[in-house]
């Protein structure tokens, strides 16, 4: 029963007899319960503020929730890649493996009444906001069942129950939404904040300034997450930022950079943030991350780095081998549960497209559906004025 | 800078004829299956096949070998752009040439403004026409109005924003948008946008040497579909010189970029039912060749616009308006237009949201039949 209470919330929607069976069988070595103390990979750099410690407080139980998570990310970004070169997935479609953690981290320090906004690399923010795979894989293959019924596709993944605004499709755009969103919340007077993702090519926009500047200025609590995965699409950092320290990009707006391969250390400096918001207003995280694929579908990902620089990061840096060998070291399970744990990610994954496939396509009048609100009047029309005319439901 | 442009005319060595029968869209009827087209030598020089990106490649680098103050910037485009357009011209003129930028368009346009009005030519590219606008303040307010409201003391004139827009098939909202009617109502710039790999290049290299701002629609469905000869050497075609591609009697056909070769298809199609099409490439929108249409639409009695952009407010609409201002008496039928639906453009939608060729056919029989 414990055990069950381990398996994380991503697995629930499909968790089957079988394999919280096989999670009981598992046995543990340390207690649910015990604080494992251990130290982030490398210290984080302030900026206008004093970095939180390094040393963070865990448990076997979180251990092996970030484990199960970003091992269920990892697989479900694989197979959309499959899914995309089969065809079945259509659009544009960015995968997040390499940056699995930045998601697990940042969702350890906060609750889902605290607002979440990113771009188009959105799937695992998805995931770990509490959506299902299911609703994922129908979503980036169009069907009924997806989480934006079939409408949005890979880059519009939302979830709003649990305060996911989304993913948005122009670098930069939803950066200044994110100040929005804080503004509302500290007009509500609520002890929430907002997460703004943006990458390291965003970083560049003009909006993002004008977003700093409003944050600062009405002391928002917003908390820009600068997700630092060293190419902006084909670019390199260096190629297109003068300074690429992005965490002191906001001048007078302070910062902080983290590993972002850490988990842990993402989970400290969120919830260092989300304290420094509520009291002093917006504050920029720098995630220094990495992203195994290509920035899209439509890239290789191996024209403007070399091989060696990804398989160096996959060995060195990788977020859930980090974790893996977190758990080794401190003998909370063996290398057998853990390759099982992987095993049953991939069996999760491959159930869920399954049943995303047997999900019908949306209804062909969906096409004008949602363009504006209900009981407008508004009429959409067709290619000729006649032939295809409605009246917008 | 009117001295400088005139330094250009040495190397606008070839204009194709408007009256020529240019069969430019005989590379997209292989692509759709059916060869029918020859294509028209230009006078000298030798022809290649290749597709519309080499074609643009090919135009790019003869730009920048014409002219050394010609300079091309944009995302990605030091390592040969998203769609291969620039591939190797980093490597021949250098990266002080052929750069770089951050993702920052409206950064893009607006340097690109300022590097055009010390005289140079300025080479922007925006990655997808989707991405525009955030540039659309710096195209729309500075670009467009700098000769007018600085009384002709300045201009940005050798501006080229080149752009790929349209349905790829599978772009989904934020990769296949037809954004061209928002800049067709803005005086003081010129959109263009190709059909074909042999009119791509001419067209760019025309726009680029263009003495206004340009914004250059490249049709993306077709960047590798479409393969013809195009000639090797330097030419120019005309803009807002609109062409005859298919001479008809029964009704008048306006279309540009992609979209035509969807059209030829419904010509085709229609001529088999007997009617005789007559299918206009408009090339240039603004300022658009009102006299050929009009001429046309003369001859026809009837006219039909088609465009993937959504209907309303589509720059069918514009040429709807013209024409009926200026036939009225001579139309025997409403006219019709076949475009994009008045949805944002959809992801899984997207079968039913183009104006195919069915479509376009139900449309001319309607209108022949009115």
């Amino acid at each position: 029963m414990a055990l069950a209470r381990r398996s994380s919330n991503l697995l629930k929607p499909l968790s089957t007899a079988s394999s919280s069976s096989f999670l009981n069988r598992r046995p543990f070595s340390t207690d649910d319960s015990t604080t494992i103390t251990i130290e982030t990979s490398v210290p984080f750099t302030g900026h206008n503020c004093e970095p939180p410690s390094r040393s963070i407080d865990t448990t076997p139980k979180e251990l092996m929730t970030f484990f199960t998570d970003m091992a269920l990310m990892r697989r479900m970004e694989i197979a959309a890649d499959s899914l995309y070169k089969s065809k079945l997935i259509r659009g544009f479609c960015h995968l997040y493996d390499g940056q699995e953690a930045v998601s697990i981290g940042m969702e350890a320090a906060i609750t889902k009444k605290d607002c979440i906004i990113t771009a188009y690399r959105d799937h695992c923010i998805f995931l770990g906001r509490g959506g299902t795979l299911l609703e994922s894989f129908a979503e980036l293959m169009g069907r009924q069942a997806g989480c934006s019924r079939g409408k949005g596709g890979s880059m519009h993944f939302y979830k709003k129950d649990a305060c996911f605004f989304g993913g948005h499709g122009i670098v930069g755009a939803q950066v200044p939404l994110g100040c929005g969103l804080a503004f509302a919340q500290k007009y509500r007077k609520e002890d929430h904040v907002t997460f703004t993702m943006y990458g390291d090519g965003a970083a560049n926009q003009g909006q993002l300034f004008e977003a700093l500047n409003m944050a600062a200025l009405w002391d928002l609590p917003a908390i820009l997450v600068c997700e630092n995965n060293h190419y902006g699409m084909g670019t390199a950092e260096w190629r297109a930022a003068k300074s690429p320290a992005y965490y002191k990009r906001g001048d007078y707006v302070p910062g902080l950079k983290v590993d972002g391969m850490d988990a842990f250390a993402v989970k400290q400096a969120c919830k260092f943030a989300k304290e420094h918001a509520l009291k002093n207003g917006p504050i920029i995280l720098e995630m220094d991350t990495y992203r195994y694929h290509g920035h899209s579908m439509s890239d290789p990902g191996s024209t403007y780095r070399t091989r060696d620089e990804i398989s160096g990061v996959r060995q060195e840096r990788d977020p859930i081998e980090r974790i893996r060998k977190l758990i080794l070291a401190h003998d909370i399970a063996t290398e057998k549960e853990l390759k099982d744990i992987e095993k049953l990610a991939r069996k999760e994954v491959d159930e869920a497209i399954a049943k995303a496939k047997e999900s019908p396509m949306p209804d062909d009048s969906e096409l004008f559906t949602n363009v504006y609100r209900k009981g407008y009047g508004v009429e959409s029309f067709g290619a000729d004025r006649k032939e295809v005319r409605a009246t917008l439901p | 800078m009117a001295t400088n442009l005139r330094r250009f005319k040495r190397f606008g060595s070839i204009f194709i004829n408007n009256s020529t029968p240019l069969r430019g869209l005989s590379s997209s009827s292989a692509v759709l299956g059916s060869v029918d087209g020859q294509v028209q030598q230009p006078a000298s020089g030798t022809a290649k096949s290749i597709n519309l990106y080499t074609a643009i490649n090919q135009a790019l680098q003869i730009a920048l070998d014409s002219d050394p103050r010609s300079y091309i910037f944009g995302e990605d485009v030091g390592f040969g752009g998203v769609f291969r357009c620039t591939t190797g011209l980093a490597e021949q003129f250098g990266k002080h040439r052929v750069f770089n930028t951050p993702l920052c368009e409206q950064g893009i346009v607006g340097f690109g403004i300022g590097l055009a009005a010390m005289g140079n030519r300025a080479i922007a590219e925006i990655q997808f026409a989707d991405y525009i606008f955030p540039a659309f303040d710096q195209i729309v307010n500075e670009a467009a109005k700098f000769r007018y409201r600085s009384g002709n003391e300045f201009n940005c004139g050798g501006l080229t924003i080149r752009t790929p827009y349209g349905a790829v098939g599978h772009g989904g909202h934020y990769h296949s948008q037809s954004p061209e009617a928002f800049f067709c109502h803005v005086p003081g710039i010129k959109v263009v946008i190709p059909r074909s790999p042999k009119e791509a290049k001419g067209l760019l290299l025309a726009s680029i040497r263009e003495p206004n701002p340009v914004v250059f629609f490249e049709p993306k469905w077709l960047y590798r579909l479409a393969v013809e000869e195009v000639p090797e050497g330097d030419y120019m075609l005309p803009l807002s010189e609109a062409e005859v591609m298919r001479e008809g009697s029964d009704i008048t056909l306006v279309g540009w970029g992609a979209q035509l070769a969807i059209m030829e298809q419904a010509c085709i199609d229609a001529e088999k039912e007997g009617i005789s099409c007559e299918l206009i490439d408009l090339k240039t929108l603004i300022p658009w060749d009102k006299e050929t249409v009009e001429a046309s639409v003369r001859k026809t009695g009837r006219l039909l616009i088609s465009h993937e952009a959504p209907v309303t407010g589509g720059f069918g609409a514009e040429i709807s308006a013209s024409i009926v201002e200026r036939c009225f008496l001579r139309l025997e039928a409403p006219v019709a237009r076949v475009c994009g639906l008045d949805t944002p453009f959809p992801l899984v939608f997207e079968p039913f949201y183009m104006p195919n060729k069915n479509k376009i056919l139900d449309a001319i029989r309607d209108t022949v039949n009115y």
